[in-house]
């Protein structure tokens, strides 16, 4: 059955400590959430499979550190949606503002507008999949994980990037420092097929470039070990 | 952090809500900072009479026969119209940039907080509920507007170091951010001659942007040199006596969302302060670009200007 809660009516804490009540096997596996009106932290630190559908915009960290929960927001999302998320799937029908699935280490963040800067910084195994452009110094060391942009990318794309996939369809405004184009072999054409497809873009693949780290920096050089 | 809201309305019957809806605005961005608060509001002009809006520590003896010194050392008729410690001195028509001049002859407590034809600038120390209400912002109308609320970081809680700053005449500016060459910048306009009050960061961009439009420049151009010239963090949003401006620094780490409907232009540091506008469900809803200079005005259309970063 559906629950419905007003955070026009009822308080933000008393949402998320609701959601976060929810066990592995609770039978309320349906959330509504209205009259977000832009608050923080709407729907943080899930870790149960619900669904949450929020009826609106949202600010600050929406869906962060999300677990297993499936969060699908009907409007834009502020600065650091998703952030730190482990597991699970954010979606986001509007546009979300900077550093969103900032750090994630897995899941899936799906954004169907455009992301504003630094989107996927210093990801971790989080996939994110923008059906718009992302903005300047997004994947800026960027570890694991993809970014698939079918838009186009802003200046600085995947600075000081470690092992993570970027994927972008349109223009790369500039590549950050050691980060370089790189070939599209069939094993990289099957994971964007499989993103695409989750996260309900119509891209084909092969429409899109893949760029990663040269592995030129610092860190790469074994002399610089400890 | 600070928090910044702007409204720009191009819908006339949308102009006695002005005080008001910027007041909500505001109060709803309390919690970006509750050290100062200030509202700089463009009123109906009055073609016979300029504005100077000032504010003393002590109105009840600082306003007492200030009116007819000012009459005095102008020339001409000058009223005095109080509002809590603020008062807004009406002079004959182009004589507030004079009017500003004498004011540290004849009454150096006193301050001026804006100078012009149609703005009042009202800031104080203390949370935007408690501001806006000793002003009563709420009754005020007016054609624009914008509000900011302060987290200190750069120099002392005071009324000077509250924003909107006054810049030219009918220019304001308020700040999102933090300055990092303030106190070079501040030298450098020192020696050009440039009056600069306190050691807050935000004065210094607001000298900036005059002495660049002393010499010459337009407020769009001023803002594009800015981006050259201003190292730190900023989301600067501008008002003149006919238009609205926003530009953000090429980092752009300092939140800003944009509504755009018939009615009128908003900005708010949050989508949070845009909620109660009217239309807001169909507005166009979008993140100003950084390094970009938007201006709007009720002539011209508006005019986004990419400044390479």
């Amino acid at each position: 059955m559906m629950q419905t809660y007003d955070l026009q009516a009822n308080s933000l804490r008393d949402l998320n400590a609701a959601l976060h009540a929810q066990a592995n096997d609770t039978n309320q596996t349906s959330w509504e959430i209205v009259n977000p009106r832009g608050s923080h932290a709407v729907a943080v630190g899930l870790d149960a499979p619900i669904e949450v559908s929020v009826k609106g915009s949202t600010g600050y960290y929406t869906a962060g550190m999300n677990k297993q929960a499936t969060v699908h927001v009907h409007g834009s999302a502020g600065p650091g949606v998703a952030e730190n998320m482990m597991s699970g799937t954010v979606v986001i029908e509007g546009d979300a503002s900077q550093y969103a699935g900032a750090t994630g280490h897995g899941g899936l963040l799906v954004i169907k507008g455009n992301a504003s800067s630094r989107c996927g910084i210093s990801m971790k195994g989080i996939d994110i999949v923008v059906h718009g452009n992302v903005g300047h110094m997004s994947a800026f060391m960027a570890q694991s994980g993809n970014l698939v942009v079918c838009g186009d990318a802003g200046d600085a794309l995947g600075d000081s990037i470690y092992e993570a996939r970027l994927f972008v369809r349109g223009s790369v405004k500039s590549l950050g420092a050691d980060c370089i184009e790189k070939e599209m072999r069939p094993e990289h054409i099957e994971i964007l097929r499989d993103l695409l497809e989750r996260a309900g873009s119509d891209a084909k693949p092969e429409e899109f470039k893949r760029y990663g780290s040269a592995r030129q920096l610092y860190n790469f050089k074994v002399d610089n070990a400890y | 952090m600070c928090g910044i809201v702007g409204l720009f309305l191009k819908d006339k019957a949308l102009e006695p809500q002005l005080g008001a809806l910027l007041t909500d605005m505001l109060i709803t961005m309390t919690d970006r900072g509750p050290d100062s608060a200030g509202i700089a509001i463009y009123g109906a002009e009055d073609t016979s009479a300029s504005k100077l809006t000032v504010q003393a520590e002590d109105p009840d003896a600082s306003f007492d026969g200030l009116a007819d010194k000012m009459a005095a050392a102008l020339g001409g008729k000058v009223t005095l119209t109080r509002n809590d410690t603020h008062a807004v001195l009406q002079v004959p028509a182009g004589k507030a940039d004079e009017a500003r001049t004498a004011l540290r002859e004849i009454a150096p407590e006193v301050r001026a907080m804006s100078f012009g034809d149609t703005l009042e600038i009202y800031k104080e120390v203390g949370l935007p509920k408690d501001v806006a209400a000793r002003f009563d912002i709420a009754k005020m109308s007016g054609t624009h507007g914008i509000g900011h609320t302060r987290m200190a970081t750069e120099s002392a809680v005071t009324t000077l170091g509250a924003h909107p700053f006054n810049t030219g005449s009918d220019q304001c500016l308020v700040h999102n951010g933090s300055l990092s060459n303030h106190n070079s910048l501040r030298r450098k306009l020192q020696r050009e001659g440039i009056h600069i009050e306190t050691q807050n960061d935000t004065e210094v961009g607001a000298a900036y942007l005059t002495w660049k439009m002393q010499n010459g420049a337009t407020l769009g151009e001023a803002l594009e040199a800015s981006l050259e010239d201003l190292d730190g963090f900023f989301n600067f949003v501008v008002g003149t006596k006919d238009g609205f401006g926003v530009v953000r620094d090429p980092i752009a780490c300092k939140p800003a969302v944009m509504a755009e409907t018939d009615q009128y232009v908003a900005f708010g540091s949050e989508y949070r302060a845009l909620v109660n506008l009217p239309g807001i469900e169909t507005a166009r809803v979008w993140e100003p670009e950084p390094a970009t200079v938007y201006f709007w005005t009720h002539n011209q259309a508006p005019t986004p200007k990419k400044k390479a970063a």
